[in-house]
Order: structure tokens, then C-alpha cells, then sequence
């Protein structure tokens, strides 16, 4: 479990979150959905170490980040950005094996390629496996650095706007990896996410954010309600149950 | 490109850069050589041959590493102010010390790249319009103030004629007893080799290196500290080779992408035998005459260096 507690960030002398507090349970997929400044992407690099906070705590498995090594942290958390210029020419195998880095300082064994392996073919790019970074489309890229995660093991999985950039098609490709990561390989996954309807589909949790603050953190279902949205977004949002699915109608 | 035609092509240049010279001196004479030629070979064509490929490697490493770790293809030792800030503080040393040993120089020469190559990263942080081609000739501009205030010391000072001995690289000034400070990039360079995924873990940017643990500002400042180590070492004995660290990385991770390890011993090799190219072409167009390497590499690496500008597009892409 992660624990945020009382977390405060400023950014030269503005509040950027305040005071917030959050529980991020096991085995689960979490989306933190807010408008833009709503202090989603900071929290996010919060926990995972990034940047530094100016107060509270952050506990992961009861064990204060500030107090863990940062080589160790590698182990247990993993945190992709938005990476959109990748202007490095890497092919996606030896992108890959750099997920293995914190268990071997860049001199992999071959149970490290086990790994490297495993991870190319869960996320289906065998075939590609030897293909530059700068070649694949933006549904590949992001793919590929998924596969560096899985290929460093961890149990938290932390995602910065993943979707960003990518048609509906390969959106819900990602998404249903992250879906079978969770379900398949036991991992949690934290993802910032912009679609509120990819947030209600495929997460089990949502904290929705607003000016630094949380505005509500529970089960999907709860969150994607027309009073709370209203609170979080300052509009009316119309629910409407499609296969199950509780989807926002909010184009007009 | 396959590794082994780089290995032929150095044997082959070296063999030639052995037998090329003033005083002749052929393959078939080796067994019997006459006291002077034996001189001849131990004392300069020797240490040239050794000077030059120390240098060609080294030289094309560093910008390998640089290129890297500012993750700008256009940014080397000569584009960042760091060759410029070696000579300043070679300038300094000598005024400081009036009869300022080679170490000596080499240490002040050092410090000061360092600072400057600091310097430039520092400018490198703060520009939030970060265009490929800006980033270099923000380094150029850096590089010619720096330049300008030694020039003006050196005025003032009377030292002129020394500091242009530095401003040139120069290998037919090499001989025995004046080149050997050059095996001190040795180490250096194993240490480069050592760090090599490091190095591009850093080249994927900050955020990226700390999610794997990676202490980045330290791996920074490591690569950072050889490339200045290097710089102050070759410049002090051979002086400045413009566009070496540049155009040979380039051509390198142009057909071999940029997983560092496994260009490192493409850019040592081929940084080797294009110095050994442009030197062998410096000697003979105007034999019993030469031209400086600077020279020769200065001509042919800003015409490459044009070539991959303009195909930069097609590159990014």
C-alpha cells in the first residue's frame, strides 16, 4: 500500500498541493483525474521521488520514501513520464534491458535477460525487438516502455498521461495492458489520465483532484457520479450505463 | 559498418604513417636499419604514430560522451567552450607560474575546462528554447568570450606565440620525451568504458535515470570531469583538433544508434584512422613540407560537419 499523508508541494512560493492525503491500495489500477493544474502529475512524481516534497510523508509498504535509497526504490517502484521527444536512438531490446539496471549496475546476467525477454513478449514486440526507438509509432513507443517496466519488476507501476498522443485504437490497447498487468502479473498500477472514460472503464479506484486538494478518492463507481464530477470539473456531467460501463456524456 | 574493416584500415595507415617522412625510411630497410633511421623512427615517427591514435580516440570518445550526456548531436569539446577554457587556463598557468612545468599547465588547463564545460551546462539548464542547432552555437558563442579574454591576457602578457603553439594541433612537433603526458587519457578512457550505461542512462534525461535509480548528477559530473581530464591532456601535447569529437561520434551512431557501449569501440577505432588519414593527406600535399592536423581535420570535419547539418532533417526523422 502507499500512504500520502498531509503532503504539501510549492512551486516558487505557489501552492501546487495542499495538504493532501491519499490511500493507494494493492493489486489495483488507481487513476488520478482532475483539470489541468489540478496537481495530478506532481503527486505523482511525488511518490515516486522525482521531485521533493515541502511537507507530510510518503509511506510505501509503511516505509518513508525520503528514508529508502533511491538504487532500492528502483525495485519497488517504477515511474514513466510523458516522453514524447525521444530524440535518443536506441533499439527497443536495449531499451528494455536498461529496465533491468537497478538489479545489475548495466552488467545483465542471463537470468536478467530472462526478464528482457519475457517483457518483449508480453508486450507482443518480438518481431520488432530490433528496431530502432525513432521508427515505431507513438502506440509502439509507448509499448516498448512499458515492456523496460516489466522488465524491471516492480510491484508499483506509476504512469504519467500514457495515453497522451495516441489514437482511440492503441489508447485502449495501453489500457488493456495495464489491465492485464494487474489481473495477470499482481502489479499496482497508479496512472494520471486526462479521458474520464478510460478512468471509469478500466480503473478500479479514482482520486479526483481539484487546486491541490483531493476532492474525493474511491472506487470507480463513486467518483464517476454526476454530483462529485460537477465538484471536480465545474460542469454537468450526464452518466449514462453502457454494457456495464458507466460512461460521461460531456461533449455538449 | 563491420568493425573488423576499421581494424584493417588502421594497421593499414599506421604502416604507412611509419614510412612517410622526410628522411626515408622503407618497409624493406626494417631489418637493417642505418643508426640515423633507427633515431629517426624511434624518436618521431614512432611517437607520432602513438600520439595520433591516443588522441584520435580520446578526442572522439569525450564528444561521444558529451553528445550524449547534453543529448545534442552538435555539442563536443570544440562547440562548448571547452577547448577554449583548456587554453585559458593554460594562459593563466603560465603567467602564474613563470616557468610552468607540463603538469602544472595540464592541471590549471584542466580546472579551468572544467569550470568552463560547468559553465556551458549550467547556460545549457537555464535556456528554455532548446533547439538542436541553438544549444551548439550558444556553446560557440560561450567558447569565442572565452577565447577573446585569453586572447587579450596573451596580448598584454607578450604571449602571444606561445599561446598559438596551442591553438593548432600540431603532431609533427611530437618526439620522444614531449608526448608521453598524452597516456594519462588512457585510464581515463577505460573509466568511460566502464560507465558506458551509465552514460546513456544519464543521455535519457534526469527523470528517466532516477526511476531506475541511477544517481544522476554524480554520472553528470563523472562524465563531465573526463571530458575536461581529456580535453587539458591532448591540447597540451598536440594541441586543438577542431571537429574530431564531433563529426566522428556522428558518423558512428548514425549507422549504429546510440547504445554507448557498443559504440565505443566503433568511435575509438574510426576516430583513430580518420586522424591518421588527415595527418598521412597533411604530409604529403606538400611534401617535403606539412600542414597541421588542425588543419587538414579542420577543413575535412567542418565539410562533414556542413554535410551532417544539412542532412539533419533526414537524420531526426
Amino acid at each position: 500500500m502507499i500512504e500520502v499523508n498531509n503532503v504539501t508541494k510549492l512551486y516558487n512560493g505557489k501552492t501546487v498541493l495542499d495538504d493532501v492525503s491519499v490511500r493507494i491500495g494493492k493489486g489495483k489500477i488507481t487513476s488520478f483525474i482532475g483539470a489541468n493544474g489540478a496537481g495530478k502529475s506532481t503527486l505523482l512524481s511525488l511518490i515516486s521521488r522525482l521531485i521533493k516534497k515541502d511537507g507530510g510523508d510518503i509511506l510505501i509498504e509503511g516505509e518513508s520514501v525520503d528514508k529508502c535509497k533511491s538504487s532500492d526504490l528502483a525495485k519497488k517502484i517504477s515511474i514513466l513520464k510523458q516522453s514524447n521527444h525521444i530524440n535518443v536512438r536506441l533499439t527497443i531490446r536495449e531499451l528494455v534491458s536498461f529496465g533491468r539496471f537497478p538489479y545489475s549496475q548495466g552488467k545483465l546476467k542471463p537470468e536478467d535477460w530472462e526478464y528482457v525477454d519475457e517483457a518483449i513478449r508480453y508486450m507482443e514486440l518480438e518481431e520488432m525487438q530490433h528496431q530502432y526507438l525513432d521508427q515505431l509509432s507513438g502506440g509502439q513507443q509507448q509499448r516498448a516502455f512499458i515492456a523496460m517496466v516489466i522488465a524491471q519488476d516492480t510491484e508499483y507501476v506509476l504512469l504519467d498521461e500514457p495515453l497522451n498522443n495516441l489514437d482511440m485504437k492503441h489508447s485502449v490497447q495501453i489500457m488493456k495492458v495495464l489491465r492485464r498487468m494487474v489481473d495477470e502479473l499482481g502489479k499496482t498500477v497508479i496512472i494520471v489520465i486526462h479521458d474520464i472514460n478510460f478512468a471509469s472503464v478500466y480503473s478500479d479506484d479514482i482520486v479526483a483532484l481539484k487546486n491541490g486538494r483531493v476532492v474525493k478518492e474511491g472506487p470507480a463507481a463513486e467518483i464517476i457520479d454526476s454530483p462529485v464530477l460537477k465538484q471536480v470539473y465545474g460542469m454537468d456531467i450526464q452518466i449514462e450505463t453502457i454494457n456495464d460501463h458507466r460512461i460521461c456524456i460531456y461533449f455538449a | 559498418m563491420k568493425i573488423w574493416y576499421l581494424w584493417v584500415a588502421l594497421v593499414v595507415f599506421s604502416i604507412i604513417s611509419l614510412f612517410v617522412g622526410v628522411k626515408d625510411i622503407s618497409p624493406l630497410d626494417l631489418f637493417h636499419l642505418t643508426p640515423e633511421q633507427q633515431q629517426v623512427l624511434w624518436v618521431s615517427r614512432l611517437p607520432r604514430l602513438v600520439s595520433i591514435i591516443i588522441a584520435g580516440v580520446s578526442m572522439s570518445i569525450i564528444g561521444l560522451i558529451m553528445q550524449q550526456l547534453t543529448r545534442n548531436k552538435f555539442v563536443s569539446p570544440t562547440t562548448a567552450g571547452t577547448m577554449d577554457s583548456a587554453r585559458f587556463g593554460i594562459l593563466v598557468a603560465m603567467m602564474l607560474f613563470s616557468n610552468a612545468t607540463t603538469l602544472e599547465k595540464i592541471l590549471v588547463a584542466f580546472l579551468f575546462a572544467l569550470l568552463g564545460t560547468f559553465i556551458f551546462m549550467r547556460i545549457l539548464d537555464k535556456v528554455k528554447f532548446k533547439d538542436t542547432i541553438f544549444i551548439p552555437l550558444v556553446g560557440l558563442m560561450f567558447g569565442n568570450i572565452v577565447s577573446s579574454i585569453t586572447t587579450f591576457f596573451a596580448y598584454k602578457n607578450d604571449l602571444i606565440q606561445n599561446m598559438s603553439a596551442w591553438l593548432q594541433g600540431d603532431f609533427s612537433t611530437v618526439l620522444k620525451g614531449r608526448y608521453e603526458m598524452l597516456y594519462v587519457s588512457i585510464p581515463l578512457l577505460i573509466i568511460a568504458y566502464l560507465f558506458a550505461n551509465r552514460f546513456t542512462i544519464a543521455g535519457m534525461g534526469e527523470e528517466f535515470a532516477v526511476n531506475l535509480g541511477l544517481n544522476y548528477k554524480a554520472v553528470v559530473n563523472i562524465g563531465l570531469v573526463l571530458v575536461a581530464a581529456v580535453s587539458a591532456v591532448v591540447i597540451l601535447t598536440v594541441g586543438t583538433i577542431p571537429f574530431l569529437g564531433l563529426v566522428v561520434p556522428n558518423i558512428v551512431t548514425m549507422y549504429q544508434g546510440d547504445y554507448l557501449k557498443k559504440n565505443l569501440a566503433h568511435t575509438a577505432l574510426l576516430g583513430a584512422v580518420f586522424v591518421l588519414f588527415c595527418d598521412i593527406l597533411g604530409r604529403i600535399i606538400i611534401y617535403p613540407y606539412e600542414i597541421s592536423i588542425g588543419l587538414t581535420v579542420g577543413v575535412i570535419g567542418s565539410a562533414i560537419f556542413i554535410f551532417l547539418l544539412l542532412r539533419r532533417k533526414a537524420y531526426a526523422s
